[in-house]
């Protein structure tokens, strides 16, 4: 084995983080570690889960905690997030409860999709989080709509499309980028670039210089942020929703991240990353950086994060248990939803 | 009632649901100032500006996609789609989103979009804007598939399918935009789904048509009337959901079917009302089931009549059909 590898700190003395985050930036970056310390322990338990046959599929976020976890502080209840498929910890940072997610991996009878989605695929509208496809790209023209709709209610929320990188080479990437831009919708475009699509290293899947890059010819800015470091996603973040929402149009942000985990439960990374990846990766791991920041400014000590990381680990292990004992969905369940109930006039609302 | 064309009633449809609820929205390409290729959306942008009738990029999947997204917040919209022949780019779009939102999220996200697009041949379209391709969005559960045939059935179940909470493909027979006229009730009239309609009553021999097709197949019965043969039409309107007890009741009364459509004839939709009578009216056959359909060829330039079912062929079916018995 080799030596662990040197985490590189984030750069802010106590100054610039209250000037980035606000005079609350020890209990907004405290409440961030937590966050991502409960997305690590759960991406670690549900990992082993499916490896044991307890769950049929996982696909973790880890290393992409700072993105999920800076989106839900950052964003207000009224806006709208459209995810991709590593963007869970948004809807929990935002309300969504763990026990019901939980219920969602299990794909059991309390889980609000009723079972019929794969793991990692939940709706959750009290906490405007997107029910999500499996499908590439889908979601950002969806996303753009949704912002119309907003614009013509007079609704003062911004409705953020989270992809990855891969999505970048999709139809609807073009389409989303070029509608919201031509509309001047409030859309903040969140391209979570953990720099491979499944296989597909990021000179596989652009020619160009960023992802970030491509926003400026629809006429969006775009920016490339490090995502791996919390307090530059979220006042990115912070900046982008500011503009979106006070009408000056859409935003794309690229945030660079280290893909820690397989592509997915079924996936197998040694066959295609080279042999130091894991060791880059780890140098970038976001919870070890905002962990050290933390501890060198004094704000987290020992046993602090040791207390964390046991809650963390507790909240998962009760989620589970609870979603594990529960029964699966019940056979009738699988002809309804297909079409609204007869005789139904319900609309979906603003809710 | 008002006497006007099946487009006329399109647009009156439209006009008058956007006028009663402002969520109702229409978007597409060349929809606004222009009116529409077609004209369908004919002085709507006048009237509603261009907050409601929005002229898009040229984009299929970004109109689907669009429209999805305001559905999921409450408004209504209409994406039209030029021609059915363009609505591959949004086919990700109707089938993997569109049709299962509500499924898949356990009933959180319905969505609620009328995708209304011209189909079908007779107007020297080619290969790509003549195209009769409704199977493909009735073999996907989550989806309403409506295809009118007059004037008054257009208005009708056009208002049917904006106030339906669930996602509706409506087929527009462009080859009889303008060649039909009929008298068209004023006001807010709505045909419900799911049932079929009785164009001509016979006791000898069941013909089932849809959208362009009912009116060579009425033109049919006129020469097998002459024979002495009394035909029955029924036009099921929506093809999702399908008026299976009225097809069914039909041929019990005849003992015999011939299904007409402009689609190819392999895995057409005809073939689901053959099934539906195999299974459920057997015993009371005294024929094999006709089909009278287009040819298993991409649709042609030059030889379109040759490809489309007309009257003749569609007599000949029937005709045969009463003689095998």
């Amino acid at each position: 084995m080799s030596a662990a590898p040197p985490i590189e700190p984030l750069p802010y003395a106590e100054e610039q983080a209250e000037r980035i985050l606000g005079a609350e930036w020890r209990a907004i970056a405290t409440s961030a570690y937590r966050w991502m310390r409960v997305g690590r322990a759960l991406d670690g338990r549900m990992q082993a889960l499916q490896r044991q046959g307890r769950v049929g599929f996982y696909g973790a976020a880890t290393g992409q905690e700072a993105v999920n976890v800076a989106a839900g502080l950052a964003t207000d209840r009224d806006d709208w997030i459209f995810p991709g498929l590593r963007e869970q910890l948004v809807a929990l940072v935002r309300g969504h409860a763990l026990a019901t997610y939980a219920h969602h991996l299990f794909a059991d009878d309390r889980d609000p999709s009723r079972g019929r989605n794969m793991p990692c695929h939940p709706s959750a509208r009290e906490v405007h989080y997107v029910s999500m496809s499996s499908v590439i790209g889908t979601q950002i023209s969806q996303a753009v709509g949704l912002a119309y709709a907003l614009r013509q209610k007079g609704a003062p929320g911004v409705s953020l499309a989270f992809f990855g990188d891969g999505a970048t080479s999709s139809n609807d990437f073009h389409a989303g980028m070029n509608f919201a831009a031509v509309w001047n919708l409030p859309v903040v475009f969140c391209c979570a670039n953990n720099q491979w699509a499944i296989s597909a290293p990021t000179e596989r899947q652009t020619a160009a210089t960023t992802f970030a890059a491509k926003a400026s010819e629809y006429g969006i800015p775009g920016r490339k942020v490090d995502g791996t470091d919390f307090v530059r996603v979220y006042s990115m973040l912070r900046g982008a929703l500011d503009v979106a929402r006070t009408g000056r149009g859409p935003v794309m942000l690229e945030f660079e991240t280290y893909r820690m985990t397989p592509h997915s439960s079924s996936d197998d990374p040694t066959r295609y990353q080279p042999s130091d990846w894991a060791m880059r990766a780890a140098s970038h791991d976001p919870v070890a950086r905002l962990q050290s920041w933390l501890t060198a400014l004094g704000v987290l000590d020992a046993e602090t994060i040791e207390t964390i990381g046991r809650a963390a680990d507790q909240q998962v292990r009760a989620a589970v248990e609870e979603a594990e004992a529960t029964e699966p969905p019940a056979p009738a369940s699988l002809t309804e939803d297909v079409y609204a109930p007869l005789g139904s006039r319900e609309s979906p609302g603003t809710g | 009632m008002t006497e006007m064309t099946l487009v006329q009633a399109v647009n009156r449809g439209m006009a008058e649901a956007m006028r009663a609820d402002p969520d109702v929205l229409v978007l597409g390409e060349d929809v606004g100032v222009n009116g529409g290729v077609f004209r369908a959306t004919e002085g709507l942008f006048k009237e509603f500006g261009e907050s409601r009738v929005i002229d898009t990029p040229l984009s299929e999947t970004g109109i689907v996609g669009a429209a999805i997204g305001m559905a999921l917040y409450g408004l209504k919209p209409i994406a039209e789609i030029q021609f059915l022949d363009f609505i591959y780019p949004a086919f990700d779009q109707i089938v993997s989103e569109l049709a299962k939102f509500r499924y898949r999220s356990g009933g959180q996200f319905p969505c609620h979009v009328v995708i209304r697009t011209p189909y079908g041949g007779g107007i020297k379209g080619g290969l790509y804007h003549s195209q009769s391709t409704e199977a493909y969005f009735c073999h996907t559960p989550g989806l309403k598939v409506v295809v009118p045939s007059t004037p008054a059935d257009a208005k009708g179940l056009l208002l049917s399918a904006i106030h339906d909470p669930d996602p509706v493909i409506f087929l527009e027979p462009k080859r009889i935009y303008r060649a039909v006229t009929g008298e068209v009730p004023d006001g807010d009239h709505r045909v419900e789904f799911g049932h079929a309609r009785l164009v001509r009553e016979g006791t000898d021999v069941s013909l089932f048509a849809y959208g362009a097709m009912v009116g060579p197949t009425v033109e049919a019965t006129e020469s097998l009337e002459k024979e002495g043969i009394r035909a029955e039409v029924i036009d099921p309107r929506t093809l999702v959901p399908l008026d299976e007890e009225a097809i069914v009741a039909s041929v019990e009364k005849t003992g015999r079917a011939v299904v007409v459509h402009e689609a190819p004839r392999f895995g057409g939709f005809g073939g689901e009302i053959a099934a539906v009578l195999a299974e459920k009216a057997f015993y009371s056959l005294k024929a094999p089931i006709a089909r009278v359909t287009g040819y298993d060829t991409p649709f042609p330039y030059a030889l379109e009549h040759l490809y489309l079912p007309n009257a003749e062929k569609i007599a000949t079916a029937a005709r045969a059909a009463v003689r095998a018995s």
